[in-house]
């Protein structure tokens, strides 16, 4: 006999999973894992905001998160740093700001275990009802994109030549992005946000032909993850959200030593 | 001399990126049908210029005229991204949008690239790329083609079949072609017009004339002027 619980558990994860895929491939293609990174660092400053103004975390997690893809975004376009060196900056700063403002703003109490790791186990159906409504906003988003999206991770001058907008596809991106950390914070953590993105479509990458195919191919080890590391959490008492993704990188080391067949 | 409406004309163009002028008021039209080669040494603003026609890079001043509903192929240096997404030949060359396979398969072997359309973009070779992003570029058949350092990277051999399907693409087609290289033997022997960009135009003409430009000379060397190859093109070229 299953528990309720975790049945719960495992359809918010499956459904996270689902919603990870394609933009955890086009974090991969991209090599954003910072961004990844720097949006879900900002969700902790706007859960504490979010609790100081008393409107829900997760309206204050998506505009913290949306600003911050944002403003990362068109800060990267230009300056004299390395693209990765200001992500990095963003990514730990906004970390940082985070835990900061959490611990001074008056009358904000956060669990900040659960805020960094995650908490799948008492997801509650309301909460699966929200996340199930906004994956599939950003999944149709990224559907409709998606031409203009792989072009402008071939090429973003080759998309440009073409007369495709690469401002639309900056801002479906960022901002498909910032919803998915809204979604997944619960779950995972703001700290493994990005390794739910990444490690799936990283273990991906070597057994796929297609963009299209890597993106089912993630999509597929990113629910074994889920289960796996929802079964791992039961059977270990593990944390569920790291459990998750302890099995997703046992998988990426598995598919690592898939011999490459991908020549003609 | 073409007379037609110059596909793209460039008045006084500059590009800036806080204190630094990368671009200065940089003058130039292309016509239809031309074929014009832009060099110049390193750091001269040839990446800059491509991505400002293109309009992926900010204009400070000046102006940047295209003719209205004109149609541009590009190709970019190379693909940075290819050795992660993994995508066959054929499914690159939809993505430009054209959906008829048979469309696609004849216009690669027409690039030389014909046998490749199931092959991973990340297997090709640089010669093999090159072709894959002309055939892409040409799929939307183009009024003109920019071309950014097609022939980095290529072997002679490879140099010399790529520049000979470009000529003879542009027999066919009629495409205008601007094109930044390295190589100032093949730009003598396959431009109508250089341009030699160092920030700004220091010369522009014919190749015979640039070739013996005192500003060329300072830039690219003695030796450079001595390019062996004769070109046939004095009757379509002006001096500007």
């Amino acid at each position: 006999m299953i528990e309720p619980f975790l049945l719960k558990a495992a359809l918010a994860g499956l459904l996270i999973a689902l919603v990870a895929a394609p933009l955890g491939c086009l974090v991969v293609w991209r090599r954003m894992a910072y961004f990844g990174d720097a949006t879900g660092h900002a969700a902790l400053l706007g859960v504490a905001l979010a609790l100081s103004l008393s409107v829900p975390p997760i309206i204050g997690v998506l505009s913290i998160a949306s600003a911050m893809a944002l403003a990362v975004t068109f800060a990267t376009r230009r300056g004299v740093f390395a693209a990765d060196t200001v992500l990095g900056v963003f990514a730990h700063a906004a970390l940082a700001i985070g835990l900061v403002v959490a611990a001074v703003l008056p009358g904000v109490r956060i669990n900040l275990i659960e805020t960094l790791l995650g908490d799948i186990l008492t997801v509650s159906g309301s909460e699966i009802m929200v996340i199930a409504l906004g994956g599939l906003v950003i999944l149709a988003t990224l559907a409709y994109g998606w031409r203009g999206l792989l072009n402008a991770t071939l090429s973003p001058e080759l998309m440009a030549a073409e007369g495709g907008s690469l401002t639309r596809d900056k801002l479906i991106f960022t901002l498909s992005l910032a919803v998915f950390v809204a979604l997944s914070m619960k779950l995972v953590g703001i700290l493994l946000i990005t390794a739910m993105l990444i490690l799936p479509a990283a273990a991906a990458a070597p057994l796929a032909r297609s963009p299209e195919r890597m993106v089912m191919m993630t999509a597929l080890i990113g629910s074994v993850s889920v289960l796996g590391g929802l079964w791992m959490s039961w059977e270990m008492d593990s944390p569920a959200g790291p459990s998750i993704i302890v099995v997703a990188a046992a998988i990426f080391a598995l598919t690592g030593l898939w011999p490459k067949t991908r020549n003609r | 001399m073409p007379t037609n409406t110059p596909l793209i004309r460039a008045e006084n163009l500059s590009v800036k990126t806080g204190r630094r002028v990368l671009l200065d008021a940089v003058s130039f039209a292309i016509l239809p049908g031309e074929a014009i080669s832009l060099i110049g040494p390193n750091g001269a603003g040839k990446t800059t210029l491509i991505r400002a026609l293109i309009g992926t890079m900010p204009i400070s001043d000046g102006t940047l005229f295209r003719r209205p509903g004109l149609r541009l192929g590009y190709t970019p240096q190379k693909l940075p991204l290819e050795q992660l997404i993994p995508m066959q030949v054929d499914r690159f060359i939809a993505l430009s949008g054209e959906r008829d396979k048979a469309r696609r398969r004849e216009m690669l072997a027409r690039c030389g690239a014909g046998g490749l359309q199931a092959a991973q973009m990340m297997d090709l070779s640089g010669g093999e790329t090159q072709r894959v992003l002309l055939a892409r570029a040409l799929m939307r058949q183009p009024d003109l083609l920019i071309l950014d350092e097609p022939t980095q990277g290529l072997d002679q051999p490879a140099e010399a079949r790529f520049y000979q399907l470009l000529g003879e693409i542009r027999a066919e087609t009629g495409v205008a072609v601007f094109m930044v290289s390295h190589d100032l033997h093949m730009v003598m022997a396959q431009s109508d017009r250089v341009i030699c960009l160092n920030g700004h135009i220091c010369c522009s003409g014919t190749p015979g004339m640039v070739a013996r430009d005192p500003s060329y000379i300072e830039l690219f060397g003695q030796c450079a002027g001595l390019a062996p190859y004769r070109h046939h093109h004095h009757e379509h070229c002006d001096h500007d």
